[in-house]
């Protein structure tokens, strides 16, 4: 990652990324541009360096913000039609972080709306392509910043992660994405989706760049209050392993899963052998569970936290009505898309008199479970490897007919969303047809670091 | 089939969405293929087993009640609605 100095000016690396973004419109990474005001900060902190003040440690290494995280730059739409004109009056703590050490805005991403979804096509406007084949999904939801970076448009952009949305997208374009422990990163100023599982955090093309964005961005806010106490400080470098022991969860390579990705987890577990770990096949049989606990747990949150788009407050309001509750209905029609619609309905369903108990409350129960089975193993390895989705990028339009299969596409990514746990995707290969392909590192609680490093050394060494 | 039209109905207006007649046949057929995925479930013996609503570690976090600096002030929130009047936000006839 290039950093602004006496010999690098913000100003180019900025211009270059922009001139870049141009370039590859075709992809549509970007809902809008942030580019005058880009160039403004770029220009100020190249007269920092010039009068030998100091700047931070991501002087002028230009970024792109997920277009759900609010910041006073722009709109924030969430890539929904309900927030088409939300001029946020605040901004995200991750992002007031990483500006406070000089990193600079360039535009913000496309997702699936509200980041519901897992391809980015579910976005009011348009889908992005994937970066290694045009006829392809980004996958999602934060698919725009996936494909920013993959096509080297930034060095770094954010995302978010409920059940994958950034760990799926990374392995669909061949780039890092970290999805933290639940509660390392400040959701303060970012669109609520399911609260019990949103996680903040980034796509970059290397572990070291990815640790630094992530030290940067983690740490209490008094703002957030699920935020845990500082833990992400240590250099990659000082890290060990202390049981050199890593669990390959054999659930997920079965039936149903591409053979060339079975393949190339295999052949990362392979580098993991060659530099000093040992592979032990292991078994986790309330994994299978997981995606159906996501899907009552997930759409329960999101009918709660999208209840406030009422269009009083803020957000689009319908034109016609005939009285308060007609403003509420027709708004909440005409601003979400048909998937949000679905998750909020799913959600109240769940909820409701009469199925509570057997939907909802069940499902919280089976993620006590599901938590304990994680546990077990991580007592037993530093770290756990399975793909991080069953195939590569799917073809546009594949998967839009029926969201049931939309869903399994996230069956090993949202085990570690429901017990807190950080995941992060690995590039790792890419299919004969040249179709990247990750492979996923999961963790104990706080362990982010461990797997990062763990990513380097192979990175380095393998 | 589990969920119904009137299920359909019934949802959308819990969920304060006015949904078109066209609307309900898609939705009806997509819920339903979503909530039978749920059965699964079921093969889970989770008697006794007490439930996760978070798995962040605490529990209250409390602070003063503390007038703070706040990024924005009230112009900027009144200007993210559609209509307002003397400091306040408009809204239609409630009673």
């Amino acid at each position: 990652m290039k950093i602004a100095d006496k010999n690098t000016k913000a100003v180019e690396l900025v211009r270059d990324a922009l001139d870049k973004a141009k370039k590859f419109e075709a992809y549509h990474c970007f809902i809008s541009m942030n580019e005058a005001r880009a160039l403004e900060r770029a220009r100020e902190i190249d007269k920092k360096i010039a009068k030998g003040e100091p700047v931070g440690r991501l002087a002028g290494v230009p970024f792109a913000l997920k277009d759900n995280y609010l910041s006073r730059d722009g709109n924030t739409t969430a890539a929904a039609r309900m927030l088409e004109d939300f001029a946020a009056p605040i901004t995200a703590t991750a992002v007031k972080r990483l500006e406070a050490e000089g990193a600079i805005v360039i535009g913000r991403t496309n997702l699936d709306a509200f980041a519901h979804g897992g391809s980015t096509e579910n976005s009011y406007f348009g889908v992005t392509h994937n970066s290694a084949d045009m006829e392809r999904v980004s996958g999602g939801s934060s698919g725009g910043s996936a494909v920013a970076v993959a096509l080297g448009i930034v060095p770094f952009a954010l995302g978010s992660d409920t059940g994958g949305s950034i760990r799926q997208p990374a392995s669909f374009n061949g780039v890092y994405g970290v999805k933290p422990t639940y509660g390392a990163v400040s959701r303060y100023g970012v669109v609520a989706m399911a609260s019990s599982t949103d996680t903040m955090g980034c796509f970059a093309t290397t572990a070291e760049d990815a640790d630094l964005i992530m030290k940067i961005m983690a740490g209490k806010d008094e703002k957030d209050s699920t935020t845990l106490d500082d833990y992400w400080t240590k250099d990659l470098d000082e890290i060990t392993p202390k049981k050199k022991k890593i669990g390959l969860i054999t659930d997920f390579m079965g039936e149903g899963v591409d053979k060339e990705v079975v393949s190339i987890v295999k052949d990362y577990a392979k580098k993991l052998e060659k530099v000093g770990f040992e592979i032990e096949e292991v078994k986790l049989p309330i994994a299978k569970y997981a995606l159906a606990i996501y899907y009552i747990v997930q759409p329960a949150e999101v009918a709660s936290n999208l209840s406030r788009y009422d269009g009083i407050r803020y957000g689009h309001r319908a034109a016609e009505f005939d009285d308060l509750a007609g403003l509420y209905n027709n708004t909440r029609d005409e601003g979400f898309m048909t998937e949000n619609k679905r998750r909020i309905m799913i959600g109240n369903f769940v909820l409701s008199s009469g199925f509570y108990d057997a939907y909802y409350l069940k499902a919280q129960k089976a993620r006590t479970l599901l938590i304990n089975g994680y546990n077990e193993l991580l007592e037993k390895y530093d770290a756990l490897l399975c793909p991080v989705a069953p195939n590569p990028a799917f073809k546009i339009g594949e998967n839009t007919s029926d969201p049931l299969k939309m869903y399994l596409e996230d069956v090993m990514t949202v085990p570690t969303s429901l017990t807190g746990m950080p995941s992060v995707s690995v590039p790792a290969g890419k299919t004969k047809a040249g179709l990247p392909v990750g492979v996923q590192l999961i963790g104990q609680r706080r362990d982010d670091q461990l797997l990062l490093s763990i990513a380097k050394t192979v990175e380095e060494q393998a | 089939m589990s969920i119904t039209k009137e299920d359909v109905q019934h949802l959308a207006k819990l969920s304060s969405i006015s949904i078109s007649e066209e609307q309900i046949e898609p939705l009806m057929k997509d819920l339903d293929s979503i909530v039978n995925y749920f059965s699964q479930l079921d093969e889970l013996d989770t008697d006794g087993v007490e439930p996760t609503y978070q798995c962040f570690e605490m529990q209250n976090v409390w602070r003063d009640d503390e007038i703070e600096e706040f990024e924005a002030n009230r112009e900027d929130l009144l200007a993210l609605t559609v209509e307002s009047e003397d400091n306040q936000i408009k809204v239609p006839k409630v009673l």
